[in-house]
């Protein structure tokens, strides 16, 4: 047997004997704790706007964002985080909360190799690419919307 | 002098006795299946250092201070120490042999050096280089974790195959006299690749090595596995080990309850590490603490230990390779039965 058709034949066996997530579990939980997320941060807008009658609702939604990446980076820093997102899953991930947890784990992380070159240099080590991606796909979605109002 | 068997395997002429081992592992470990067996455990995983590559380095250090302490040697008696960890540069075991002042080989293995190192050592000693050499290996969960993963507090979810890197180390040393178990025969193993490309499931890319070398090991000698107490496989995990038999199977060997594996008994299911324990430090705490110690009160006679090592790198694995495995083989045999 030559050795491609070997190599095809194991890895086949090995994606069939693997253990796979359940995914109806881990849709629930994500469901859960993401949804729980969301629910809190519009708690956290409501509670601004009752205190804070006059402010416009950009503000608002700018500041409860900020509670929560505030709210997820400690918990980042006391350990707790990577608990809960194990559970969750997308439920953290997905959220502005994952996009804090992976700036603030990689702080910590790489801060050992001094502040310039370690925690400077790779504080996006897991952030990075998402920006990247981020600005990438918003100008081919720019491109295509400009082609839109052409028309 | 060594004689050959068949293509890979050498039976050693002289005894070479494991005259003491020592492990030192951490809070996981300690709170796993085996902790009865495991002498030293540190609470804090910091070891009181700034950072986990020093508190590795000093976890290396102790465990090797503890099996000269065991032996009743001191440095100065050791010919040789050979060992190696999973870190870049083998910089844990390079730093430790440092502050040694002792001659030194630093090995790469990956999961498989513990078996690789004795391998090495049995064969010098049966040679005649040396007279004692000093073998050490291990690894730490929140340095490899870093190396070849994510940070640590970083919220994902592992995989359900994925293995959880062992913080521990193991250390023995091996010596032409002297009482204790003896290594009889060795077999290295050669590098096997099956295409597995998933850095998370390393079972599935060392059972392939592991069987490759086991096969070749039971062809050279012409024995089978009911033929010795133990068959110990190094760190495959449940996935891992149960792939092993499978493929053992096919190959017309049956391995049965005498098969066991270091990462599959080092952690209980209640301790979500899912197919069990990996790394350097998984095989050497297992080896050192509960195998040797079953083989110095004679329940175990005579023993297979193959531990297995995924010779994978960050770089490699990102540019789209296929992750090689390696198992490295010997035959441990109780004294005072052997012929």
């Amino acid at each position: 047997m030559d050795i491609q058709e070997r190599n095809k034949k194991y890895i086949e066996y090995v994606e069939l004997v693997s253990p796979k997530a359940s995914w109806g579990k881990s849709l629930f939980n994500a469901f859960l704790i993401g949804g729980g997320i969301c629910v809190f941060g519009q708690m956290c807008a409501d509670i601004l706007r009752y205190f804070l009658p006059m402010t416009d609702n950009v503000t608002i939604s700018a500041w409860s964002s900020m509670m929560i990446i505030t709210i997820a980076i400690f918990l980042t820093a006391f350990g707790v985080f990577d608990n809960i997102a194990r559970f969750a899953g997308a439920g953290t991930i997905v959220p502005i909360t994952g996009f804090a947890n992976s700036i603030a784990s990689c702080a910590i992380e790489f801060k050992k190799e001094g502040l310039i070159f370690g925690l400077g240099a790779k504080m996006f080590f897991v952030a990075g690419p998402v920006i990247v991606n981020g600005v990438a796909f918003s100008m081919i979605a720019g491109v295509i919307y400009w082609i839109i109002t052409l028309l | 002098m060594a004689k050959r068997l068949g293509k890979q395997t050498y039976a050693l002429e002289k005894p070479i006795h494991i005259i003491s081992t020592a492990t030192i592992v951490g809070e996981k470990e300690k709170n796993g299946p085996l902790k009865a067996y495991f002498e030293h455990c540190t609470e804090d995983d910091m070891m009181g250092e700034k950072t986990f590559e020093k508190a590795e380095r000093k976890m290396m250090e102790s465990c090797i201070d503890l099996v000269l302490e065991k032996a009743h040697i001191t440095e100065q008696d050791i010919d040789l120490l050979i060992g190696g960890d999973l870190l870049n540069q083998l910089v844990t075991m390079n730093y430790s042999a440092r502050s040694l002042n002792v001659p030194f080989l630093g090995v790469y293995g990956a999961c498989s050096t513990m078996s690789e190192s004795l391998a090495i050592a049995a064969c010098l000693l049966d040679a005649g280089v040396g007279e004692i050499i000093t073998c050490a290996t291990g690894s730490h969960f929140s340095t490899a974790e870093r190396q070849f993963r994510t940070p640590l507090e970083l919220g994902n979810q592992r995989q359900t195959y994925s293995q959880w890197t062992v913080t521990g180390m193991g250390s023995c040393i091996l010596s032409c006299k002297g009482k204790g178990p003896c290594v009889r025969m060795v077999t290295f193993g050669k590098v096997t690749d099956y295409g597995i490309k998933d850095i998370a499931n390393m079972g599935a890319a060392m059972a392939p090595a592991a069987m490759d070398t086991l096969y070749t090991f039971f062809q050279d000698t012409k024995t089978e596995p009911k033929d010795y107490d133990l068959i110990l496989s190094g760190d495959l995990g449940k996935l891992g080990s149960d792939i092993l038999k499978d493929l053992m199977r096919e190959k017309g060997y049956i391995l049965e309850e005498n098969y066991e594996d270091c990462g599959h008994m080092i952690y209980s299911a209640s301790q979500k590490t899912f197919q069990g324990g990996s790394g350097t430090g998984c095989s050497a705490s297992v080896f050192c603490s509960y195998v040797y110690k079953k083989l110095c009160n004679k329940q175990f006679k005579k023993i297979i230990f193959m531990a297995t090592g995924a010779l994978m790198s960050t770089v490699t694995n990102q540019q789209g390779d296929s992750i090689p495995g390696i198992a490295h083989l010997v035959v441990i045999e109780n004294s005072s039965v052997a012929k």
